[in-house]
């Protein structure tokens, strides 16, 4: 079922790779919202989509009737390929993501600030006499990329490579799943190299990390599991924050108020930053049915996908007063960027770091942007969404 | 409504989103894994009564009970 055509009724034939969800999904999402907590689409092999943050919630929080052996809502059910915890239902979830969670609290993070901050340096050294860049292309999608390289113990002068696998895996593998399968099999000789260097080589990182650790029979992780892993980790600390960096610089640019109240009170940055997190939380994750039940008030069958909006339920004004308004200093935000539920997302402490450690360099050495006219912004497609083209001119207009 | 505050998190319902610590580190602490616990039996010192109630409606997972004592 690769049926693409243009979509004319949202409500029920929705599909979150049109070219005008991918530009602007928020007018969609209402309209969705506005239908039913719960709408479907026959495209898929058939998929659902929660419309609220309730709905979102309580799909999120239900692992009885939805797995999340499938994260990512593609065009085929390709083979099942495991990478713990974000593939991981109970019981298995619990000790595969526990082995993940001391290297990514927030102490934990204060100590890589120092190389994050480094590398927004570097960036913005190679541009800054420039009077102007595209922010996307040369900024905020190198930060999240090699500090996750620093982490993992891999070279940062790989980042493009690493970048081009999450473009196949994410964006162009919905669609065509020669082109997942074939990045999936690269990525996996890559991390084999990795692996067997440090049997005999034992380095300090987050590979060596996993291949110390012992599952609760005392067994070191099976190869397939550690791999399953660093895949996870590549792939999901790459493009969701630079999407959230790329958005924030988005806003900031074209809201030159923002931007002085920001410079003005840098206090305000924790907020903004969690608000940024809300109005653009750039992840889209995925479950499968699995038994049939009800959200909603609405059946759920097995055999279809959900897709499981987050950024969705952000905008949700019975929960969000003011949802499509950006309010830097909103106080009450308990917004579901990073999921609800078991699957939190493992790296929130990194991914708030790298974004307040951008922004606050860019700002630093930065204070006057704005959208290049002459130049275009545009969008990724599917499950993660953020500027992939940002043009900015330096300055005062 | 003037008496004392205490903090409590729930552990079933905690996911480490660490929203509560960052809010109002002097009545939150985080464990080894990143989960949320309160300082101490969670009394609220006085003039931190409004951090309490912000950490309790920003938590994604309502994990945060403010008690009125």
């Amino acid at each position: 079922m690769s049926d693409h055509s243009p979509v004319t009724d949202w409500v029920h034939d929705f599909d979150h790779t049109d070219p005008r969800w991918t530009e602007n999904p928020y007018p969609i999402w209402d309209e969705l919202r506005a239908a039913s907590p719960v709408v479907h689409t026959e495209r898929y092999l058939g998929c659902y989509m929660p419309t609220t943050f309730e709905a979102v919630k309580q799909v999120a929080y239900d692992t009885e009737h939805f797995s999340s052996r499938r994260v990512v809502v593609r065009n085929a059910r390709p083979e099942v390929i495991p990478s713990p915890p974000i593939t991981s239902d109970p019981p298995q979830h619990k000790p595969a993501k526990q082995l993940l969670l001391p290297p990514f609290t927030p102490d934990a993070m204060k100590k890589l600030e120092p190389r994050v901050r480094a590398i927004c340096n570097e960036l913005i050294d190679g541009f800054i006499d420039e009077g102007g860049c595209d922010a996307a292309a040369r900024y905020s999608k190198y930060i999240p990329v090699r500090a996750i390289a620093h982490m993992l113990g891999i070279p940062e002068d790989d980042s493009d490579r690493f970048i081009k696998w999450i473009h196949e895996i994410l964006e162009l593998g919905i669609k065509d799943e020669a082109i997942l399968m074939n990045a999936v099999h690269e990525m996996m000789a890559y991390f084999g190299g990795h692996i067997e260097r440090r049997k005999t080589e034992p380095t300090d990182d987050l590979i060596s990390t996993l291949m110390n650790a012992r599952d609760q029979n005392g067994q070191p992780l099976p190869d397939m599991h550690v791999q399953g892993t660093l895949r996870l980790l590549l792939i999901a600390g790459i493009d969701t924050t630079w999407s959230a960096i790329g958005s924030s610089l988005w806003h900031l640019a074209r809201t030159p108020a923002d931007r002085e109240r920001l410079l003005a009170e840098p206090a305000l940055l924790p907020s903004a930053v969690e608000e940024f997190l809300r109005a653009f939380a750039p992840v889209t994750m995925a479950r499968e049915v699995m038994k049939e039940t009800e959200i909603g008030g609405c059946p759920i069958k097995p055999g279809n996908m959900v897709l499981l909006s987050f950024p969705a339920a952000n905008r949700d004004p019975t929960v969000f007063p003011d949802a499509d308004k950006v309010v830097i200093d909103r106080k009450q935000n308990p917004h579901a960027a990073f999921g609800l539920g078991i699957h939190r997302c493992v790296g929130s402490n990194l991914a708030r770091m790298e974004m307040t450690v951008a922004i606050e360099e860019w700002l630093r050495r930065i204070p006057d942007f704005r959208l290049d006219p002459a130049g275009k912004v545009t969008w990724s497609e599917g499950t993660v969404r953020g500027p992939r083209q940002l043009p900015v001119l330096f300055g005062k207009a | 409504m003037s008496g004392k505050l205490r903090v409590r998190v729930d552990q079933d319902k905690c996911q480490g989103h660490a929203r509560c610590k960052s809010l109002a580190p002097e009545l939150f602490e985080l464990d080894a894994f990143g989960n949320a616990h309160e300082v101490g039996d969670g009394t609220v010192p006085a003039g931190l009564e409004d951090k309490a109630w912000l950490a309790q409606s920003n938590c994604p997972e309502i994990a945060i009970e403010v008690i009125e004592e």
